[in-house]
């Protein structure tokens, strides 16, 4: 313990302690700040009692004080939640009940579903559409203008209803693209040839003469799908194939690929699983992407 | 009582009396500084200062500026200010939940609140070059907490009487007279922080509609909470800690030493003229002696329970009492006024050697602080008068940063925000500039021409439009390319640009 030491100029006494000769005062602390020091104290404990405090360990695992008046932050976001829900109970089930283009005349109901479709894509969505819904191979980009089951509101929510090639679900959309190769419906050489005839409908055919034995080919295996050229089929899912975009590549590997083993990639059915209030705002919030398509105009970009 | 029918004699009694009441005061000398260094014991309660009533300009000054000061902050938030219909028309308003600051002719928006911050910039460099002319003088005579003190002391001296009678009371048992007095003070003291706290609250509201809301109990929660707030933070720092808040919890005391310089008028005790101090008999001779007769009446004023002879002194607000408490003296005992007078350490100095004092404003600080002052200034008024009503926005989609179309064609998706800061709605037709070929589209709105926006009075609006380039474009293009969106105001033509950036697939 250093001795007392007083100050010469101020008459105070110093801490004691010395720093390369500098000493520091040891002035006195303002009583309401001492005093507000103290209640802060008592405050704590008091703290401690009325509210979840302490962390300790049972047999069970760790688990804390719950504090006298049970306060607990879980429950009360899972109150604001319940209370949101409530509020927008009414405008939902009118959503649900609407049909979709009265619901997308609506600017009230529009904004709501707009944002709810937002949240329930990016729960339910993203993983495979991607959060932006840009899609990835083999899994549909929903922002464009190219739809292989429609894309107006009735085609999207019954896609979303009823999945793709979802065995649970009975009305689920269904279409088969044959593995030519693999099963021996088509030779090597006509694979090749009707690739290059796909090629050739977005002018990108590099043998000519292939591609028109790979016309015949695709007039006896492929047209009564995708029809005529290459537009496609809407009611039957067959993409179009005269068009910049792919699901699975459109590069002649690609193609090859797809004709050879097939593609059957699946959508889950959402009808069980989400109410109808959010299936309909996901087909409103998947229609405004961009890609939506009127009743009477096809599509808009 | 006139301060001239006080004499001298009178003051002498008062002061025994004081002697008598005050515990420090016993020991010989009649006024002690409370705050003085010896009265400073550790963890000492506070002991309590009993400012005198003193008469002269520099209260005469004080009792204007308190006028002033309380007219502005009560009157303020009445004031109308007619901004058109659907608005509010009040001069200075703080409208929270619409997000708006309104100050007469000025509408601020939160991310204009660049002009608040340059306003506090002015208001501190004010401060700045105020307090390096002429010391303390916010402290003294402007700063909240000194107009209301200033208050509760007065309503304390009509409820008590004078410093003498103040002490008298305070040393007395409680008795039904106390009592009465007592608590008449609190109740007054109470209602004025009432008041305080409950003009505090027009600022936020209409106050019109506030105070009928107010008076028929009506008025929301908040608006009661905040007045509880500020009538109790009133109460306890205008009327019960007082010099206390000045002392230890004010930041500006600390701040204000390097502000200050040796040319800085302060309030200051003429040494070279006062002393030798002592007290004089009428009648007999001022030769070698100096003019303070230490009768204390400078001590017995001070507010902050100081001894201003002791020197310059952090407790010091500048509040000028002691001046005006002492030049009563030097009339009484015919010395020329100004033993304590605004001066500066320099001229003090300048005495002491025999030169001729004089006032030099014009320092190289002064000039500085006026130097900012003009450039912020000058840098406020060129911002509020180049001040846009129209603000547009727009971001680019991030997620995906592209679309490829059927055709072959890139799309790109843009927010294009544009706020209406006028107090009526305008249409804007939104237009492209500078990409060649590119098409403007936008998820249709049912009856709604594509291009034109309407945007309420006061609002936001956030519109969602898409470019798209043709095929044959994008290779001419590369990876990316510059442009701009057009937003055009219909009617008047005003017409804002905004530079985005096209992307596609790099090649
Ligand atoms: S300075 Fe003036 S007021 Fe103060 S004790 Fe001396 S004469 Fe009195
Ligand atoms: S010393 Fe004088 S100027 Fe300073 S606070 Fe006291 S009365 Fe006011």
């Amino acid at each position: 313990m250093s001795e007392k030491h007083k100050d010469d100029v101020t008459g105070v006494e110093t801490t004691g302690h010395e720093w390369d000769g500098i000493r520091e005062l040891n002035n006195p602390l303002p009583k309401w700040w001492l005093y507000t020091f103290y209640v802060t104290i008592v405050w704590c404990f008091a703290y401690w009692v009325v509210m979840p405090a302490w962390p300790y360990l049972t047999t069970e695992g760790w688990t804390y004080t719950k504090g006298a008046i049970g306060y607990e932050q879980r429950a009360v976001v899972a109150n604001e939640i319940a209370a949101v829900h409530e509020t927008r109970a009414e405008a939902m089930q009118r959503i649900a009940e609407l049909p979709l283009p009265e619901v997308a005349a609506d600017a009230a109901l529009m904004e709501l579903a707009l944002g709810a479709g937002k949240a329930a894509f990016g729960d339910n969505c993203a993983p495979c559409h991607g959060s932006g819904a840009q899609g990835f191979k083999g899994f549909p980009n929903l922002n464009d203008d190219n739809w292989i089951w429609g894309g107006k509101l009735d085609d999207i929510h019954y896609t979303i209803t009823h999945g793709i090639r979802w065995e649970a679900a009975p009305d689920t959309r269904n279409n088969i693209m044959m593995a030519y190769g693999r099963d021996g419906l088509l030779t090597r050489a006509e694979i090749s040839d009707v690739a290059e005839y796909v090629l050739s409908l977005t002018n990108r055919a590099e043998n000519a003469e292939a591609a028109s034995r790979g016309e015949e080919v695709f007039a006896s295996q492929c047209v009564a799908c995708h029809g005529e050229g290459g537009v496609g089929n809407r009611e039957l899912g067959a993409p179009s194939l005269n068009t910049a975009v792919w699901l699975y590549g459109g590069e002649r590997a690609d193609i090859i690929e797809t004709v050879s083993n097939g593609r059957s990639g699946t959508m889950p059915a959402w009808g069980g699983r989400l109410n109808e209030a959010t299936i309909k705002s996901l087909t409103l919030f998947v229609h405004s992407l961009g890609g939506g398509e009127d009743e009477a105009a096809p599509a808009m970009r | 009582m006139t301060d001239t029918a006080l004499s001298l004699e009178r003051l002498a009694a008062e002061a025994a009396a004081a002697a008598d009441a005050d515990p420090h005061g016993a020991e010989g000398e009649r006024y002690t500084a409370v705050n003085s260094e010896k009265n400073r014991p550790l963890y000492a309660s506070r002991v309590k200062v009993y400012p005198k009533l003193v008469h002269g300009n520099f209260r005469r000054l004080k009792w204007l500026v308190m006028a002033v000061t309380l007219a502005i902050y009560y009157v303020t938030p009445w004031l109308r200010w007619d901004r058109g219909p659907g608005l509010p028309d009040q001069a200075v308003l703080l409208d929270f939940p619409a997000r708006r600051f309104y100050f007469f002719f000025l509408e601020i928006w939160p991310q204009e609140f660049y002009y608040v911050t340059g306003l506090l910039i002015l208001a501190s460099l004010g401060l700045f070059l105020v307090t390096s002319v002429a010391g303390r003088v916010w402290c003294g005579y402007a700063c909240p907490q000194t107009v209301w003190t200033d208050l509760f002391v007065h309503v304390e001296r009509f409820f008590e009487g004078d410093r003498a009678a103040r002490i008298r009371l305070d040393k007395s048992p409680m008795s039904g007279a106390k009592l009465a007095r007592k608590t008449g003070k609190h109740i007054v003291w109470l209602l004025i922080a009432l008041a305080t706290g409950g003009a505090w609250v027009f600022y936020f509201a209409d106050a019109p509609t506030l105070a009928v809301q107010l008076l028929s109990l009506e008025a929301p929660a908040i608006a009661w909470l905040f007045i509880g707030l500020f009538t109790l933070t009133t109460y306890t720092l205008g009327a019960i800690a007082r010099e206390q808040v000045c002392i230890y919890m004010c930041p500006w005391p600390r701040i204000q030493g390097a502000m200050f310089d040796e040319e800085s008028l302060l309030v200051s005790y003429r040494d070279d003229r006062g002393e030798k101090r002592g007290p004089h008999k009428k009648g007999t001779s001022w030769e070698g002696r100096g003019d303070c007769i230490d009768c204390g009446q400078c001590v017995a004023a001070c507010p902050m329970g100081i001894d201003i002879r002791d020197g310059m002194q952090l407790e010091c607000i500048q509040c000028a009492l002691c001046i005006d408490a002492c030049n009563d003296i030097m009339d009484k005992v015919e010395r020329p006024r100004g033993l304590i007078t605004y001066d500066t350490f320099r001229n003090q100095e300048r005495r002491k050697a025999g030169e001729t004092p004089r006032l030099s404003i014009l320092r190289p600080r002064t000039i500085l602080y006026s130097v900012l002052i003009l450039i912020v200034a000058a840098i406020m008024l060129f911002g509020l008068s180049t001040r846009s009503t129209l603000d547009v926005n727009v971001i680019a989609d991030r997620n995906p940063l592209f679309v490829v179309l059927s055709d072959g064609a890139i799309r790109n998706g843009y927010q294009v925000k544009i706020l209406n800061k006028e107090h009526e709605a305008h249409t804007y037709r939104v237009s492209l500039s500078g990409l060649d070929g590119a098409m403007l589209t936008r998820p249709a709105l049912a009856g709604e021409e594509e291009a034109l926006v309407h945007v309420p009075a006061d609002s936001l609006v956030n519109a969602r439009f898409f470019v798209s380039l043709p095929p044959a474009r994008i290779a001419a293009e590369g990876g990316e390319a510059g442009f701009a969106f057009v937003v055009t105001e219909l009617g008047s033509g005003r017409e804002v640009m905004k530079y985005a950036t096209f992307r596609g697939p790099a090649k």
